[in-house]
């Protein structure tokens, strides 16, 4: 058994403390927050007994306001074409520039990397000027905010996909190749079975990035009928809340730790005792 | 009867760079395209009809009339105390992501067992929880007669008005939200730390106080300025705390003054200039970073 605790010193009750209060303060208003989605009552200040009304039927209720049930409907659409075309194109990528060594793939995989540590407003406004100046064919609303999404899950799918292949090493390809597979046969019998659980997290990591985006998604959702829900939160917050803000940012919170527990799920099926899937996480993260 | 095992290397070679030819095209489409599209506007000299920049798309035609005015105003204009506060707000909320991040890094670290997972997953869990959710809680509890004046009134302390433009709420705003991207890497860094170095430093006779001092903070230095450094490079460009918990123009940070421009008016070319300066700040501490890593992982061989 593993000691609970791996200081030499004794055990630090301060820090144990702190560190618990910090995890409250961290998430007690969140949890406060779903607990108001259920309010039987206008007030999110104010507990009025419990009621789902709020998710459905009263007025003005996630199933009620055809504008609520919109930004639900948009965040999903988005956050599934975005795995769609994000996963497929990443895992090209992450093939291509970990098999390939050239001064190109270099210089390629630098630029792949760029993109998560460019503050979001850079990005956002970036594919706003480009999208309004040079790419006209592109409509502002659910077409850009697609285009914007993949840019910045793209490398998401890259780092994880290609961490996974580093650790597969090249000899199982060889000796399918030896034995007569073409290459594109070896990766399609080999690579992709073996990269499976690493694939699978991914799409769900972009799924739930996507999910959470708000500044790209703000900067090109163009008009009221491609709001998401972030942007639905963000503009209604100050202006007219209800406890059904609070039941569609349950409702979003959900659909995000729905796509995180199977990420874990899937990756946690390809380790067994060597490291928990949480650290990779954590790694991804 | 099989093909003998013939060499693939031909095909190989050209297959792998087909793979990454569709998603290097994307990344040049769509971020490498954009970020010039930004200089394009940033530095155009015309207007359209709507007077609306039009982009100036040869390097030739740029003009740098608008960069140089937003630049002499952000040194000595209207834009100075804009820069300063987005200076002091990060930099303020930066401090206390140390004094809180630290420990709470520290120890689950140390941690080892079942006790572990939990503690990480508990850390870990802000992270996927939508940002502006969470900024919408703390709204919740910052009403006039939400819970957080209702607990100061116990001490019969008079209700704060927190929403208002209050300074404050914006610093502690964005270091509640930060904090999670912050814990991270400085938790990654912390449990490299070999254990063995603990030990024998208590071996010797070392306290923990100084222990911390001479071994745990040297060999977490360079964790620490990788999660300052990821953390400041979206706070300084964060508007969106801001607005949901203030909205006022008294703590109108760079990042609402460049969002103000490019979505609610016509000076795009303003807004774009902006984030040109803001990109050229943050690539600044980002070059600084590097270097530092670089001398790091020379000193470490």
């Amino acid at each position: 058994m593993t000691p609970p605790w791996r200081n030499p010193w004794r055990k630090p009750y301060l820090l144990a403390t702190f560190t618990w209060l910090y995890i409250l303060w961290s998430l007690v208003p969140v949890l406060i927050a779903v607990q108001f989605s259920f309010n039987d009552g206008r007030s999110r200040s104010t507990w009025q007994g419990f009621s789902t009304q709020w998710y459905c039927c009263a007025e003005g209720s996630v199933g009620e306001d055809p504008s609520l049930l919109l930004a639900l409907q948009n965040s999903l659409v988005l956050g599934g074409a975005t795995v769609l075309v994000a996963t497929p194109l990443g895992v090209m990528l992450a093939l291509g520039l970990t098999r390939w060594r050239s001064r190109t793939s270099k210089v390629a995989n630098g630029i792949a990397l760029v993109p998560l540590v460019t503050p979001e407003l850079v990005v956002g406004s970036a594919l706003y000027l480009v999208m309004v100046n040079l790419y006209q064919f592109v409509p502002l609303g659910l077409p850009a905010m697609l285009l914007g999404h993949v840019t910045f899950s793209v490398s998401y799918v890259l780092v994880v996909v290609r961490a996974r292949l580093l650790a597969i090493g090249g000899d199982y390809e060889a000796a399918a190749q030896d034995l007569g597979a073409s290459p594109l046969q070896a990766i399609r019998t080999i690579l992709v079975p073996l990269l499976m659980p690493s694939i699978f997290a991914s799409a769900m990591l972009v799924f739930a990035t996507s999910l959470d985006d708000f500044v790209v998604s703000q900067f090109l959702f163009g008009d009221a009928a491609n709001v998401t829900v972030p942007i639905k939160l963000y503009n209604a917050v100050r202006s007219a809340p209800t406890p059904a803000l609070n039941a569609l940012a349950t409702l979003l919170l959900v659909a995000s730790f729905l796509a995180l527990l199977l990420a874990y799920v899937g990756l946690r099926a390809r380790r067994r005792g060597e490291r928990s899937a949480l650290e990779d996480l954590a790694d991804y993260g | 009867m099989a093909e003998p095992p013939h060499d693939h290397r031909r095909t190989t070679r050209r297959l792998w760079p087909a793979l990454a030819l569709p998603g290097t095209i994307w990344l040049v489409a769509l971020f490498l395209v954009p970020v010039y599209a930004v200089m394009a506007v940033a530095f155009s000299g015309d207007i359209n009809l709507f007077g609306e920049p039009i982009p100036a798309w040869s390097p030739w035609d740029w003009q740098f009339a608008t960069f140089g005015q937003v630049l002499s105003d952000s040194i000595s204009g209207p834009y100075q105390a804009v820069w300063l506060r987005t200076a002091s707000y990060t930099g303020i909320a930066l401090l206390i992501c140390v004094v809180v991040g630290y420990p709470v890094a520290y120890y689950t670290a140390r941690l080892a067992g079942k006790r572990r997972g939990l503690v990480l997953a508990l850390i870990l869990a802000p992270w996927w929880i939508n940002y502006i959710t969470r900024m919408l809680a703390w709204v919740n509890l910052l009403q006039d007669d939400g819970y957080v004046n209702k607990a100061l009134g116990i001490f019969s302390i008079e209700p704060v008005s927190w929403l208002g433009g209050n300074p404050l709420t914006v610093v502690i705003a964005l270091a509640y939200g930060y904090l999670p991207f912050f814990i991270l890497p400085l938790f990654a860094s912390l449990d490299r730390i070999d254990q063995r170095l603990l030990e024998a430093s208590r071996d010797l006779g070392v306290g923990t106080v100084r222990t911390f001092l001479h071994v745990t903070l040297p060999l977490s230095k360079l964790g620490l300025i990788t999660a300052l450094v990821i953390t400041a490079l979206p706070m300084a460009g964060d508007y969106y705390t801001n607005t949901i918990v203030s909205s006022s123009p008294r703590t109108t940070m760079i990042g609402n003054q460049i969002e103000l421009f490019l979505l609610q008016g016509p000076s795009k070319n303003f807004g774009a200039a902006l984030v040109l300066l803001l990109s050229l700040v943050l690539l600044f501490f980002m070059t600084y970073y590097l270097i530092l890593t670089q001398r790091a992982s020379r000193n470490a061989r």
